[in-house]
């Protein structure tokens, strides 16, 4: 509870958040007029998405898991998943699927007021996600609309093989790309997607420029918590946009320059957190108390220095990036590398070299109901991260969006203690 | 003399233990406890009393020592003044109690409320609680519980249920009503045991307590003289628990109950490397190292399933004693395989099984392995279970829990050293009460520099 805020007041909000803000505002714009102008959109997933080759058709992507947590940052996916419990699903299921269905049934109405479009195809490129599968099953019969499905084999034994890549490439190139031909209308042009993946990967060596820059101490970024802002653009609509090479060299310049003052992460408030703990942490956020959950950590001066969320979608700290030179090979190793499709041993092992190589001082999971691609297997990694590096690990539970999930006092008092006990192996270390 | 308290304001009692502030080593002055009560403040300073009072009579016992009465003597004559004392603070009580009843019945007979015979049941209640009191507090006299609410709580009801029986089903035709009666005295506890504190009363009870005995020792007048003008200053204090928030303490004097669990247990027993405590609405299992120092710890999230309320809600549908579940459930032959930990489930698995014509002790013991079967799996989560193991919290005092724990140790981990201190339920206040002389240290040390 000891307030390690300090009361610096940001003059003003950073710009590159401003951007982000019109670009999202613009998206749903976009999408809500779609249907006027006779486009098409595409409703897909975050982990390793194909945005670009979406984009070089000319479709818009629509991303239900993004619609759901933003449902929980608003307020409103209670009332959603609620009427998808009433529809007959499952409390077990998973709620990011319940509040996207609930959000249908309720007027199909997005994050910023505006009418989602219906989808002109379901495209599923990640199918580590047996949910995923589920889920467009459910939108395909309420839409009936056609399913592109892309089967991404899963690392079993911690590496890409030539085979997979092959595998993933024809399958882009028989069942993917012709089924975004029929339904834009227009032919595979390669050149076009060039494009977009040359500027996929300035963006995003800008986006590791920024998550790397938590090495320093203090770090200059929360890698979790404001970490889920600065990956969306890139997990999202705007990969390979000009936007987005934009937003990424804003954020990168505004970063530097923290970095030159000697300052530590913005929290919504505005106010810098002295950093006390550096933390690790594996698992997604939840939406509903986001700001309260951060604030948790902030209060007491922790600071996530990196985290395996921000790796949701595709992960670029090991050198892939988009390559125009190889582009449909490059889009299967998006694909195939994302992080839940990671084997566990190779979970760990990033865990760990994540908590050497940020020096942090202790790593968190938050474990979540609805997410069994991230929460399988969490307890051996837990342990197996302890072992291997020394650092005391901890462990939470809430869930995505259901906010009947998410009980703070108990979250705070675990939090609290994790903290407590993180500072008495560090001052006192020895004797009673 | 200087003490340092700590204070563990859990979800079903609040504890206290004060310790030696200049003594070298940990020696515990006195140990108090109440039950949790909406007023945390209340609560606070009742417990950290009853522990002056503890401290106290543990005082008196040394000056007759020191005076050359034996130790069992002396023991005996202090055990046989201590419930004397309970018996004058257990009266004064009912007195307060009493008090606030009549105000309420008086008022709801000017509304229309109450009828004249329900006026009457009250006083009747009333005085046979006051009659009552003394055979309460006779050697080897059994109560349900420690705690004001829950004795005169318990006798009310029987008093009340005996007195509307006679009138009839307790309709208004019929007599007095029952659930008004009942009604009453929810409203009226709630009152009494948020009343701000008057002081710890110690000396104005002790002597009352002492024209009580009928042989008094001739030395032990004058040993309660010298304690009782013996004056005991309070120079650091650490709070935890559940309601450590709220508090009356500031920031720098709260630590997670994590650590003073970890340490409480530690300083009990130096081996100890883990730590089971189940509480009331939290189950922990903490990891310490050789020097009592948290590495890793593990507490159930989602829900409080199978935390002590659970035996307390049984204890309840079984209309039993806390204390009197793990004994019956020694008893038995044949324990039943019960499934659900969640509380209210259980309280239904319960009623099936006694409709299904098992035994009640057969239940019971079914119920306290599924209870330690859940502490297992979160032992496993927190790294397993190395010798020593201590186990504390108000459950380590069920023995049919220990049986049960100390069985699935046994099959998991092998034969190690179970730990448990007949003050287990203090373990947390007692390692905020460390905290505190920790705290004293530090502050000297700075002062010195």
């Amino acid at each position: 509870m000891s307030t390690s805020k300090q009361a610096t007041v940001d003059s003003a909000k950073d710009r590159s958040q401003d951007r982000q803000k019109q670009m999202i505002a613009g998206h749903f714009d976009r999408l809500a007029e779609l249907e006027d102008r006779g486009e098409k959109c595409v409703y897909t997933f975050v982990p390793g998405n194909l945005t670009e080759l979406m984009l070089s058709f000319g479709v818009a992507p629509v991303l239900p898991e993004i619609n759901a947590l933003q449902s929980g940052m608003r307020g409103l996916s209670r009332d959603y998943i609620m009427r998808a419990e009433k529809d007959g699903h499952s409390e077990d299921v998973c709620t990011y699927v319940k509040c996207d269905i609930g959000m249908m049934r309720a007027g199909n109405v997005g994050p910023t007021g505006k009418r989602l479009p219906n989808p002109d195809l379901l495209l599923l490129s990640y199918t580590g996600c047996f949910t995923f599968l589920k889920w467009f099953e459910l939108l395909r019969e309420e839409y009936d609309c056609p399913v592109a499905m892309l089967h991404v084999p899963y690392q079993a034994d911690g590496r890409i093989t030539d085979e997979m890549r092959t595998y993933v490439v024809d399958q882009l190139k028989k069942k993917i790309i012709p089924a975004l031909e029929r339904i834009s209308g227009r032919a595979y042009d390669e050149d076009r997607l060039r494009e977009l993946l040359t500027r996929s990967a300035r963006a995003e060596d800008d986006l590791v420029h920024v998550l790397e820059s938590a090495k320093n101490k203090p770090s200059p970024i929360d890698a979790y918590f404001g970490g889920v802002y600065y990956i969306g653009p890139i997990f999202s609509a705007f990969r390979g946009t000009e936007d987005a090479v934009e937003y990424y060299r804003e954020l990168r310049e505004e970063i530097d320059e923290r970095v030159r003052l000697g300052q530590g992460p913005i929290i919504p408030s505005g106010q810098h957190v002295d950093e006390r703990y550096r933390l690790v942490v594996e698992g997604p956020p939840n939406w509903t108390s986001f700001r309260e959950f951060w604030e948790m950590f902030s209060d007491e001066g922790a600071v996530v220095v990196a985290s395996t969320y921000t790796k949701v979608g595709g992960v670029y700290e090991d050198g892939f990036r988009h390559d125009p030179d190889r582009p449909l090979e490059s889009l299967a190793e998006y694909c195939l590398g994302c992080y839940t499709n990671l084997n566990l041993p190779s979970r760990v092992e990033k865990l760990a070299g994540y908590v050497r190589d940020y020096e942090a001082d202790g790593f968190l999971i938050n474990s979540v109901k609805s997410c069994n691609s991230f929460s399988a297997g969490q307890l051996m990694i837990l342990r197996e991260v302890e072992n291997q590096t020394g650092c005391p690990g901890g462990f939470i539970e809430s869930d995505l969006v259901d906010p009947r999930y998410f009980s703070a006092a108990n979250i705070k008092n675990r939090l609290e203690s994790y903290f407590q006990m993180i500072e008495q192996k560090r001052t006192q270390g020895g004797s009673l | 003399m200087r003490y340092t308290v700590g204070i563990d304001l859990g979800s079903t009692t609040t504890k206290a233990v004060i310790l030696d502030a200049d003594s070298a080593e940990i020696r515990v002055l006195g140990r108090g406890i109440t039950n949790s009560r909406s007023n945390y403040d209340v609560a606070c300073s009742v417990a950290l009393e009853d522990a002056v009072v503890d401290a106290r009579f543990s005082m008196i016992t040394e000056v007759l020592a020191a005076a050359g009465v034996s130790d069992a003597e002396a023991q005996r004559s202090v055990t046989n003044l201590t419930m004397h004392f309970r018996e004058v603070q257990y009266r004064s009580q009912l007195t307060t109690l009493a008090g606030v009843l009549d105000e309420m019945i008086a008022k709801d007979a000017v509304a229309g409320v109450a009828q004249d015979d329900e006026v009457e049941a009250l006083r009747a209640i009333l005085d046979s609680l006051q009659a009552g009191a003394g055979a309460l507090f006779e050697p080897g006299a059994r109560r349900k519980s420690d705690f004001f609410r829950d004795i005169a709580g318990s006798l009310y009801m029987h008093e009340a249920e005996t007195l509307t029986r006679a009138g009839g089903c307790g309709t208004r035709s019929q007599g007095p009503r029952f659930d008004y009666l009942v009604g009453l005295y929810d409203k009226a506890i709630l009152v009494v045991e948020n009343l701000p504190s008057s002081g710890d009363g110690f000396v104005e009870c002790v002597l009352a307590a002492v024209e009580m005995l009928k042989e008094p020792l001739p030395m032990l007048a004058n040993a309660v003289h010298t304690v009782a003008g013996r004056a005991l200053e309070q120079v650091a204090s650490v709070g935890t628990g559940y309601g450590r928030a709220r508090l009356p303490f500031d920031d720098a004097h709260i630590r997670s109950e994590i650590l003073c669990h970890g340490l409480g247990a530690f300083s009990m027993f130096p081996g100890t490397r883990t730590v089971l405590d189940i509480g009331g609405q939290d189950t922990k299992a903490i990891q310490v190292d050789g020097n009592g120092i948290v590495t890793s710890f593990q507490m159930n999230d989602r829900c409080a399933a199978g935390c002590g309320r659970y035996l307390g809600y049984i204890a309840d549908e079984m209309n039993l004693g806390l204390h009197e579940l793990g004994p019956l459930a020694n008893e038995a032959k044949r324990p039943v395989r019960i499934n659900s930990t969640c509380t209210v489930f259980a309280g239904a698995e319960l009623r099936e099984r006694l409709s299904l014509g098992e035994k009640r002790e057969d239940i019971l013991a079914g119920l306290h392995r599924a209870i330690i079967l859940r502490a297992m799996s979160l032992l496993a989560r927190s790294g397993g279970v190395k010798d020593e193991f201590t186990f504390t919290g108000g459950v380590a005092n069920n023995s049919a829990a220990v049986n049960a724990l100390r069985q699935l140790i046994s099959e998991n981990y092998g034969e190690l050293k179970l730990n448990i201190s007949p003050a287990s339920i203090y373990t947390g206040a007692l390692g905020a009460a460390i905290f505190a002389v920790r705290g004293l240290d530090t502050e000297t040390q700075a002062t010195v520099a």
